[in-house]
């Protein structure tokens, strides 16, 4: 009864941004079909899921921690960190001697590290009230210092099947990280929806004393969404490192924080707080990923694609101002 | 304070006992490193000291007015980075086009940000982290991805290398002649003051009836200037326009603000403190190199970004404390 | 008969909801004018129209002779109108002297902002209200009696003809009153007006020549003071005739019916902070204690210490006989107590969650089960409230924003009492809210306490307290100073309680 009686109203209450997200897609989609070469392949939809899915993944975490009100600018990083830490695992003595504890522990253990980025970041935002863009910058810089102290700057390659099935493997033709986020997603927007947990996410977004004066566990809340964040940074820095079979702690990650940021706002997460739309998120992020492709297919080089990203980020967060005033 | 008639020790140390602090904690340093290291002292490692961290210094100088209205830029290091190739590519006409040239550039990403927050109403961190991505991605354009050597001979190189006097570096002249001019700015004139009123409370300024937006608007020209300076100087000091540097640059600034007892959330600063800050912070570093040299620890060029982000953390934890110190008294 | 302001016909929606409509005011010199109306008659507005911080929708502003095209504070200033907003429009990280000539800074050179002048000036103006105080030092270092007084100087300074005063007093103790009205008559020596915004009814005989009543968005009445009765102001501000409410009485308490039953609260010597030094207060089942105080003296703060959001430095909270303050809200919510805050918007309501949502959210920890919302409940216990409360909303899945303030109110008293705590705290339960959710409310927490549980009101509404509580406990300087008891209180004793401590902080130990 709840289900039949609420999505119907809150595909009503939608904002426009979400609509406008949805007509960005299809003008993309148009364009790319007229325009590039090859775009209507089985391949290419492979390529694009496959890339996509760690775009989506974080932009995913990053909606929790904007509905709370903050920002992570640390979720490169933190991908970086598990990114490096995995390939040392694995081709450790121990993770040499024992192949399935060792790719077992080299997915664990750097989550766990992960998420333990998740607390610093939450402990600065909630208990010291630091403001999250200034305590999340400390490991947006030092993060991927680490990591590259951690591999001494060198590129990591290894050749591991099992643990790069993370990132090339297949269920049903399409690419394993595409479902991962598909399932991810599911969770999260049931954990949002349903429990008092997504509850409170919201209420200290939408009004943060209200919130505590009603008995909301407001730090936990919060020290849990930059976790939940962390750890699914973690595990987009492991599928890219699964991806390419080769672990580089310079450039894992690099600028996500902007994609993921991007992907949630143009997903219809509000940089107020009080808002977390999941597959909002993952909206976002295909149009990112799609218009990275369009540029990168039509011969744009890399380097004016980032100017195209600026712009579209001002761009997405000028409109949402715009709707807020 | 310029506006004491009789000078009152005990209030000024009250007052400003996060500057007191940092200028003794940068003392200590300094003493420290003379027993322990031989060359510690010596005019080539004062110099080049010097040299080395006239750009970061530009850069805090900057970033010190912004966060003081409550903002952040952390465009500094890319847009740094673009006009150290702009700087590079106009070297052939001399420091006397370079100059203006790189300043010019850098106030253009300034004027970039200023338009976005405040004719946008993009949140600073939002407009900020897109123009370092622009920047960023103009200084790979432009430079075709590859360091451009400067023209070494025109006098172009002077400016990062040679030095006033025999002893000072030109750079750290220039630098120190910039905060002069912005200390005086702070605090004997009109946009100075309007700048820390924004900070600390920008409803009543507006109120007030204060030029808000031109405050506003002026501390992220400054803020892109200072970062076209910095760019400048890293072209001329190592010879080349480097469009990967900078990385990190905006956390190195934040710190040395933040060390010299300016709120993170704006109203209040102060512009020597800021410089004693980066200093500070460039002598952690030049102390953690003669480690290295005596061989007591081991310490690669990854470790940089380590200890910026630690010595923030730091920074941040014992400012934190100050923060709700003051808002007990205040009242919340 | 030359006004100085005179507004004529003031139109201002916000969102179509229409603020002003068909408003007027007009100002002479030299005079002091009394602007009074109920939270949301459109006080606010209409000040804001005039300086400049609203565009009006239509109307006359005329100013001297001329239409006024004031479209900015700073345009205000200019035309010699100052502004000494509730919340006050300084700067308490930066000094005093900062504070008084921003913007109009002394210069050399042209250039230069010259302090020592800065200084000199800022003393000057200071010495005027007979202030001698350190200006170099940050404002936020002096009381808001001060800081007030910092606002007016820097208006007087800038040759202000009209100097605007919105609810002046309501953070001052007497003494400092007498102050801030001994220069508002200064003022009005030199040939200043003042636009004098107040509540407190009193203060207006003291001091104003006449006064406008607004009601609705609309300009109802001006008298002159002098020839006026306070009946009648208030009749004017409600709506209703004077012999009605001398029959009625204010408010909607009916007496009380329930006996007085255990204890269910005590607070011995509960000290927080400088604000809350020395509170005492024991609450029984069957009843409403009030606090009654200005603001400032504690009142919210003695508050926040029963519901654990202030830690005790000092003294002892015995819930049920067991010693032990609630470490936090969430704790103070499993103990049985809820807490009705004093502002809505900040600390109340969650503007864009669902009326639902809101009502909830101190309720959630029981309505889940292992961790799932139950919403089947929720929207069982939602509807029952909004019935039983007669809650106006198109449907419970409305955003909470687009109620109307009393329905808010009455969404945030239903966010308590369904978690049916024995001692609810409600701070200002009727500020902001029209008069006819006033007396429903009020209804309601008198209903509430009939069944066994204990009310903690605080109210700066005298008539409020005084037929609401069964006890009142006066606070002052964050003291509870003495404890009445009804029947038998009336305003005048209220205020006497309260004037009897202004003199002289001897008397707290008496009771």
């Amino acid at each position: 009864m709840e289900r039949t009686m609420k999505l119907p109203k809150r595909v009503a209450s939608m904002p426009l941004r979400f609509h406008g997200g949805i007509v960005a897609l299809v003008v993309l989609l148009v364009f790319n079909a007229l325009f590039t070469p090859n775009f209507l392949q089985l391949q290419t939809l492979f390529v694009n899921i496959s890339q996509v899915a760690t775009i989506a993944i974080v932009a995913m975490g990053m909606t929790l921690v904007i509905a709370t009100g903050g920002i992570d600018l640390s979720v490169g990083a933190v991908m970086a960190l598990a990114g490096a830490l995995a390939p040392l695992i694995f081709l450790s003595d121990l993770g040499a001697a024992n192949p399935a504890l060792g790719v077992a522990l080299a997915i664990i253990l750097p989550l766990l590290v992960a998420g333990l980025c998740g607390v610093f970041n939450g402990v600065m935002v909630a208990v010291l009230n630091v403001q999250p863009i200034i305590a999340t910058l400390i490991l947006f810089i030092s993060g991927r210092g680490i990591a590259q102290v951690l591999t001494n700057g060198n590129l990591q390659t290894f050749s591991n099947p099992s643990f790069s099935y993370l990132g090339t493997g297949k269920i049903l033709g399409l690419p394993f990280q595409g479902w991962l986020a598909l399932v991810i997603a599911c969770v999260l927007f049931w954990v949002i929806t349903r429990t008092t947990w997504g509850r409170y996410l919201l209420a200290i977004g939408g009004n943060e004393r209200a919130a505590f004066l009603s008995g909301g566990p407001v730090r936990r809340v919060k020290i849990g969404a930059y976790v939940i964040c962390a750890v699914l940074s973690g595990f987009a820095g492991l599928i890219v490192v699964a991806i390419n079979s080769a672990s580089d702690a310079a450039r894992n990650g690099n600028l996500m924080e902007l994609d993921a940021i991007a992907a949630a706002v143009v997903g219809g997460a509000l940089l107020q707080g009080g808002r977390a739309p999941i597959f909002g998120a993952i909206l976002g992020a295909v149009i990112i990923q799609l218009v990275k492709y369009t540029l990168l297919a039509n011969g744009v080089e890399d380097e004016v694609a980032l100017i195209a990203k600026a712009a579209i980020i001002i761009l997405a967060v000028w409109m949402q101002q715009l709707r807020r005033t | 304070m310029l506006n004491e008639t009789a000078f009152d020790l005990r209030k000024y140390l009250r007052r400003n006992s996060a500057s007191v602090t940092v200028w003794v904690a940068l003392g200590a340093l300094i003493l420290f490193g003379l027993m322990r290291y031989d060359n510690f002292g010596s005019a080539y490692n004062f110099s080049s000291f010097l040299n080395y961290n006239a750009m970061f210094i530009a850069i805090a100088l900057g970033m010190c007015f912004v966060i003081m209205t409550g903002g952040i830029d952390l465009s500094v290091g890319s847009v740094a980075a673009f006009t150290s190739v702009v700087a590079a590519y106009l070297s052939p006409h001399g420091i006397q086009v370079a100059l203006p040239g790189a300043i010019l550039a850098g106030v253009g990403f300034g004027a970039i940000n200023a338009f976005c927050i405040i004719l946008l109403r993009i949140p600073p961190f939002i407009a900020t982290l897109a123009t370092m991505l622009a920047a960023k991605g103009g200084a790979l354009v432009i430079s075709g991805a590859q360091t451009i050597s400067v023209d070494w001979g025109s006098n172009f190189t002077k400016l990062g290398m040679g030095q006033a006097f025999g002893l000072f570096p030109w750079a750290i002249v220039i630098v120190a002649g910039l905060a002069l001019v912005l200390w005086l700015v702070l605090e004997k004139t009109t946009i100075g003051r309007t700048v820390l009123a924004i900070g600390g409370s920008e409803d009543a300024s507006n109120l007030m009836g204060l030029k808000v937006n031109r405050a506003k608007a002026f501390v992220y020209l400054l803020s892109g200037g200072c970062a076209g300076l910095a760019g400048l100087i890293l072209a001329s000091g190592f010879g080349a326009g480097q469009p990967l540097e900078g990385i990190g640059w905006e956390l190195s600034a934040i710190a040395s603000v933040v060390v010299g007892g300016t709120l993170l959330t704006g109203g209040m600063g102060s512009i020597p403190a800021t410089v004693a800050g980066a200093l500070l912070l460039g002598l952690v570093f030049n102390v953690l190199n003669f480690e290295n040299g005596q061989g007591t620890i081991s310490f690669s060029a990854y470790w940089q970004m380590v200890i910026r982000g630690g010595f923030l953390f730091a920074v941040i934890l014992l400012q934190s404390r100050v923060i709700a110190k003051q808002q007990k008294v205040i009242g919340s | 008969m030359n006004a100085l302001v005179s507004m004529s016909g003031i139109e201002k929606s916000f969102a179509g909801v229409p603020a002003l409509s068909q408003a007027s005011l007009e100002i002479e010199p030299g005079e002091v004018h009394a602007l009074i109306g109920q939270n949301g008659a459109g006080k606010s507005t209409m000040i804001k129209v005039l300086t400049g911080v609203y565009r009006r929708d239509g109307g006359s502003v005329v100013i001297g002779r001329r239409e006024s095209d004031i479209s900015s504070p700073r345009d205000a200033q200019e035309a010699g109108i100052a502004t000494i907003y509730q919340e006050l429009n300084l700067v308490p990280l930066r000094s005093v002297t900062e504070n008084i000539i921003m913007g109009y800074e002394p210069k050399r050179l042209g250039l230069f902002v010259d302090w020592r002048e800065g200084n000199r000036r800022a003393l000057e103006v200071l010495a005027r209200f007979g202030i001698d105080i350190d200006v170099t030092e940050p404002l936020g270092n002096f009381s808001t009696a001060i800081q007030q007084l910092v606002a007016i100087a820097r208006a007087v300074s800038l040759d202000a003809k009209l100097v605007i005063m919105d609810e002046p007093t309501s953070s001052l103790d007497a003494s400092e009153v007498e102050v801030l009205f001994g220069v508002v008559r200064e003022l009005r020596n030199q040939g200043v007006s003042v636009l004098y915004v107040s509540h407190f009814l009193d203060e207006l005989f003291q001091i104003c020549d006449r006064v406008t009543t607004m009601r609705d968005g609309r300009t109802v009445s001006t008298r002159n003071v002098s020839e006026t009765k306070k009946l009648e102001m208030i009749a004017d501000m409600l709506g209703r005739n004077t012999d009605e409410i001398a029959a009625e009485g204010m408010t909607d308490f009916a007496g009380a019916k329930a006996k007085r039953g255990d204890i269910l609260l005590r607070s011995e010597n509960v000290s927080t902070g400088p604000r809350l030094t020395h509170f005492d207060l024991t609450l029984h089942r069957g009843e409403i204690v009030g606090l009654g105080g200005l603001l400032g003296s504690g009142r919210t703060e003695a508050a926040r210490a029963l519901f654990g959001v202030d830690a005790l430095e000092d003294g002892v909270i015995e819930l049920d006989g067991h010693p032990g303050q609630p470490s936090g809200p969430g704790e103070a919510i499993r103990k049985r107590i809820g807490f009705l805050p004093e502002d809505r918007k900040a600390e109340g309501i969650i503007p864009d969650m669902s009326v639902r949502e809101n009502m909830t959210l101190a309720l959630l920890p029981k309505l889940a089960k292992r961790g799932q919302i139950d919403f089947e409940r929720e929207r069982e216990i939602v509807d029952a409230f909004i019935s039983d409360l007669g809650i106006k909303t198109a449907h419970m899945d409305q955003p909470i924003r687009e109620l109307s303030g009393g329905n808010q109110q009455k969404v945030l008293l239903a966010r308590w009492l369904a978690t049916e705590p024995d001692i609810l705290i409600l701070d200002e339960p009727t500020r902001g809210v029209d008069v006819g959710a006033k007396r429903e409310i009020q209804s309601f927490i008198r209903s509430y306490v009939d069944k066994g549980f204990g009310v903690v009101l605080i109210s700066s509404e005298f008539e409020e307290l005084v037929e609401g509580a069964d006890r009142i406990v006066v606070m002052h300087e964050g003291r509870s100073v003495t404890e009445l008891a009804n029947p038998g209180i009336t305003e005048n004793i209220l205020v006497g309680a309260l004037a009897h401590h202004d003199a002289g902080a001897d008397t707290w130990n008496a009771q």
